[in-house]
């Protein structure tokens, strides 16, 4: 077991490796100097060689390229061209809020989705069925923060429920840490809660027609049990793949939802960046992102063989 | 079929496609039946909606109507262009990822890595070293899409290759180009179809978000997501600056996603996925 | 055996149809039978006759939307189970009544182990924790024999045999000591050796436990080995029943004939016959209304009567009834 979770941690290398060739690219292939685009419009000469001095852009490329990947190995993602801090640093000073609102969003869709989902395949072809597809297919469709203000504007503006942005650290105690947190997991939710029921529904279908469904019910099995007991059990490799695919669009949500609601997480950061043009910040949370997506869906692929007794062997 | 009984069959098609054409209509016809988009008129500032202002006017009293038809188009462009262009480079790297095995695992590799980026923050990375402008957008929200593609193409070129047709054509001469395009080619037409779809409402979203995020089309030209960025400290004094653009935009997303689950059922294809 | 015996089932004039988009489908039309307490009850028939879908009805397991059995009852413990609700009808499936599929491969569920998936029907209808439905669990494998039970009884289906895994269903089915087993197609996808152990084994156990079996075959040769009684079915109707070996000295029906000369081994009694046998033409739709005999157009004794008019089932000596005109005919040649 330990020697397989070692060898799928190694095979996150080469992933990790194109992720740093692509994010490498990109600034090289940039049409144009990218010093001079990052430096603005009316900078002095002086000014766009200190920058490309700082981005080493001076160097020949191959060198880059091995500083990069060398300092990526020690966890160096370089330094903020506004803050001059370490871009680690900083997205770590900015980490909290964001783990926070990643793990309440995703405790509550994970287990609400697979509800929805089963519900829909037990009632296959009824009202219920149609209601949570409908709100599926809205879930896809109504943008992150079109929901966020819409429940900006219900919750916090009219009905004062809840606060309107902000973030609360939990040192500051639970309750008032969730209150801040209600509504940015609600928007950035739909779209996951959405997939997951889809995919839920689509497998429980499949699954409630197979032999051994009968066999439960031959054997008085009653409704509750069969879904949960035998059914989902059988549609949980699937659903754990879109758990952990999905985890792409929570990071594009993430950052969209931490400027509604004004949280001072990682996303946060980087859309500061974007009109600092702090190149090396955009960068390093590209890294962190992609290896957290790499990271999920690892664990997802070693959670296969606890779910499905057929791949352990 | 007559078109009366397709529309009973498959209802959702039907009421996706008319909304995307009432949309597009307008979107076409926009200097005609909208006024200037971008004229600032300081006295009429955040006015609800009036005979004047169908949807009422925003901070610098400009026009929400007038700059919800003209910001259409470029949510439309976007949808079609990222999805004409991530289609068809992705079936090209797909069917020579599934055909020649010599080149797949390399490509493979490069798409699992691909993949990993976050769509917006790799548009993000991409839009903030180049100028602004819509091709740079589309060109950023067509990269993260394109392993995806290539994926389902891979997946068909895989499964169709196994079977006793192409064996055949095989034994009887075709050379490997002729095999593809005359024999694997027509098995992906179907899921991609659906997958374009799928790729147009993600593409009309991500648009969105970038314009909303700053790190899209430029903020002077309207669009929806920069029409609410701009009005984002207004929600409470007036809503309609957001709701207006954004219901259109849910609409819009919505009738593309419509069209594209009917068309997954209606062509029963499994292989497509939002995800 | 039959003789005096109260029957523990009792299935009267039953009717099930299918409901699907090009119509209705009459899968049983009008069966009646019974089964006595401890005996093997055989029921015959090409697929498609309706002898599973009989099965089905009786454990109310149709394919929900779909099938629903409309007329007639089907008696078990003093009671119509087609009027039961879905509790009460849960408290008899798997408890009073169990069933044994065709299918070993596709009936167990792959992410239970075979040790939860025989205890659960315990815990459900005998009230028992976890630990004693586990131990009876590894006692029932070790009464189907299957070497090593003790610690078999955690492994999954799939590392189990084909065999091995329908001894697994016998063993679950027969966990709460039934009274009735429905067996449908129990050997139809084993190996043929591996079909006769596992006859053997359910007839050990069914007089261990005292169970009388529904046996759902279209193999006569199932039949002769393990049943008392055997009806043969045709187009979801009763067209003969008889005790085996009357049925096999003195077959009636065209159709049991015909069946009889598909068998490919000599059973004792059958027709001689050089040759294998299969009967011309196709089963008639069902879901056409049928007029006359529904295997009168397959039928190389059939006359004008015969499309014209329905036979009844008529006795042809003790315990013997059929429904064919040319019956007295043919029993006389």
């Amino acid at each position: 077991m330990i020697g397989t979770i070692v060898r799928r941690l190694l095979s996150m290398l080469p992933v990790m490796g194109v992720v740093a060739v692509c994010v490498f690219l990109l600034l090289h292939l940039a049409p144009g100097d990218p010093a001079a685009i990052i430096a603005g419009e009316n900078v002095s000469p002086e000014n766009i060689a200190r920058i490309r001095a700082q981005l080493g852009l001076d160097q020949p490329v191959w060198r880059q390229f091995l500083v990069w990947v060398g300092s990526l190995l020690t966890g160096d993602l370089g330094q903020s061209m506004f803050w001059g801090d370490s871009v680690t640093s900083l997205i770590g000073q900015r980490a909290e809020p964001t783990i926070s609102l990643a793990f309440t969003t995703v405790m509550v869709a994970v287990f609400l989705a697979i509800g929805l989902g089963v519900l829909a395949a037990a009632c296959a072809g009824t009202l219920v069925d149609r209601l949570v597809m409908g709100f599926a297919v809205m879930g896809f469709s109504v943008p992150v923060f079109v929901v966020g203000y819409l429940l900006i504007f219900v919750f916090a503006i009219n009905l004062k429920w809840l606060p309107v942005q902000g973030y609360t650290p939990i040192s500051e105690g639970v309750a008032p840490w969730l209150r801040n947190l209600v509504l940015p997991s609600i928007a950035l939710g739909m779209a996951y809660v959405a997939l997951i029921a889809r995919i839920t529904r689509t497998t429980m279908l499949d699954v409630l027609a197979e032999d051994y469904m009968r066999t439960a019910k031959a054997k008085g099995v009653a409704m509750r049990p069969m879904l949960f007991r035998h059914a989902l059990k059988n549609a949980a490799v699937p659903i754990a793949t879109v758990v952990g695919n999905g985890v792409a669009l929570l990071i594009g949500g993430v950052v969209i939802t931490e400027t509604v609601f004004n949280i001072p997480g990682v996303g946060r950061l980087v859309v500061d960046a974007i009109a600092r043009r702090d190149y090396p910040i955009i960068q390093g949370v590209i890294m962190v992102f992609s290896g957290v997506y790499v990271l999920v869906n690892l664990l997802v692929d070693l959670s296969y063989t606890f779910l499905d007794p057929r791949i352990r062997d | 079929m007559t078109l009366r009984r397709f529309g009973r069959r498959n209802p959702t098609i039907v009421i996706g496609a008319l909304l995307l054409l009432l949309v597009t209509a307008a979107a076409i016809a926009a200097p005609l039946i909208a006024g200037d988009p971008l004229l600032i008129t300081p006295v009429d500032r955040l006015l609800p909606p009036s005979e004047k202002y169908w949807l009422g006017t925003d901070h610098l009293g400009r026009d929400v109507y007038a700059r919800a038809v003209f910001g259409a188009r470029i949510s439309l462009l976007v949808g079609v262009a990222v999805a004409a262009v991530s289609v068809v480079v992705g079936l090209g790297i797909g069917l020579a990822a599934g055909y020649w095995r010599q080149v797949d695992a390399v490509v493979m590799r490069f798409m699992d890595g691909m993949m990993a980026i976050p769509a917006i923050l790799l548009a993000i990375a991409l839009v903030s070293l180049n100028r602004a402008s819509v091709f740079i957008v589309v060109v950023a929200i067509s990269l993260p899409e394109i392993p995806r593609v290539v994926r389902l193409v891979r997946s068909v070129v895989l499964t169709v290759r196994e079977m006793p047709y192409i064996e055949a054509a095989v034994s009887g001469g075709s050379r490997g180009r002729k095999i593809v395009i005359r024999h694997i080619l027509p098995s992906t037409v179907a899921p991609l179809i659906v997958q374009a779809t799928y790729i147009a409402a993600s593409a009309i979203l991500i648009e969105a978000g970038l314009s909303f995020l700053g790190a899209g089309v430029p903020p002077e030209i309207p669009t929806w997501g920069n029409m609410i960025a701009s009005s984002r400290l207004f929600v409470a004094r007036a809503p309609w600056t957001i709701f207006a653009p954004g219901t259109l935009l849910a609409l819009v997303v919505l009738a593309v996603n419509l069209v594209g689950d009917g068309l997954r059922d209606l062509l029963d294809v499994r292989l497509a996925r939002r995800m | 055996m039959r003789a005096g015996a109260e029957p523990i089932l009792s299935v009267e004039d039953l009717h099930t149809h299918f409901f699907t988009q090009d119509g209705v489908t009459r899968a049983v039309d009008g069966v009646s039978f019974t089964v006595a307490a401890g005996e093997t009850l055989g029921i015959v028939g090409e697929s498609g006759c309706g002898k599973s879908v009989t099965a089905l009805s009786i454990m109310r397991l149709l394919p929900p939307g779909l099938g629903r059995s409309v007329g007639g009852s089907v008696r078990f413990g003093g009671r119509d189970l087609l009027t039961l609700d879905e509790a009460e009808m849960r408290r008899i499936r798997g408890d009073r009544i169990a069933m044994v599929f065709q299918e070993p491969m596709t009936s167990l569920n792959p992410v239970l182990t075979v040790g939860e998936q025989i205890a659960e029907a315990v815990m459900i209808h005998q009230g028992k924790s976890r630990h004693d439905a586990w131990a009876r669990a590894e006692e029932m494998l070790t009464l189907v024999r299957i070497p090593d039970a003790a610690r078999r009884v955690g492994d999954y289906p799939h590392q189990f045999s084909g065999g091995m895994r329908q001894r697994v269903m016998i063993a679950m089915a027969l966990s709460c000591h039934p009274q009735l087993l429905i067996a449908d197609e129990p050997t139809t996808a084993l190996d043929v050796t591996i079909q006769a152990q596992i006859l053997k084994l359910m007839l050990e156990l069914k007089g261990r436990i005292g169970a009388a079996i529904l046996m759902i075959t279209h193999d006569l040769g199932v039949v002769a080995e393990t049943c008392q009684r055997v009806i043969v079915m045709y187009a979801g109707r009763k067209v003969e029943e008889a005790s085996v070996l009357d049925l096999f000295d003195r077959p009636l029906h065209p159709y049991t004939r015909g069946l009889m000369a598909s068998i490919p081994r000599r059973r004792p009694g059958a027709p001689r016959t050089r040759r294998l046998q299969e009967i011309p033409g196709m089963v008639p739709s069902l879901r056409e209304p049928l007029s006359g005999c529904p295997f009168a157009p397959r039928c190389p004794l059939a006359t004008a009567r015969c499309t014209a008019e329905a036979p009844p089932l008529e006795q042809h000596g003790a315990g013997h009834v059929v429904a064919c005109w040319e019956a007295g005919r043919i029993g006389v040649s």
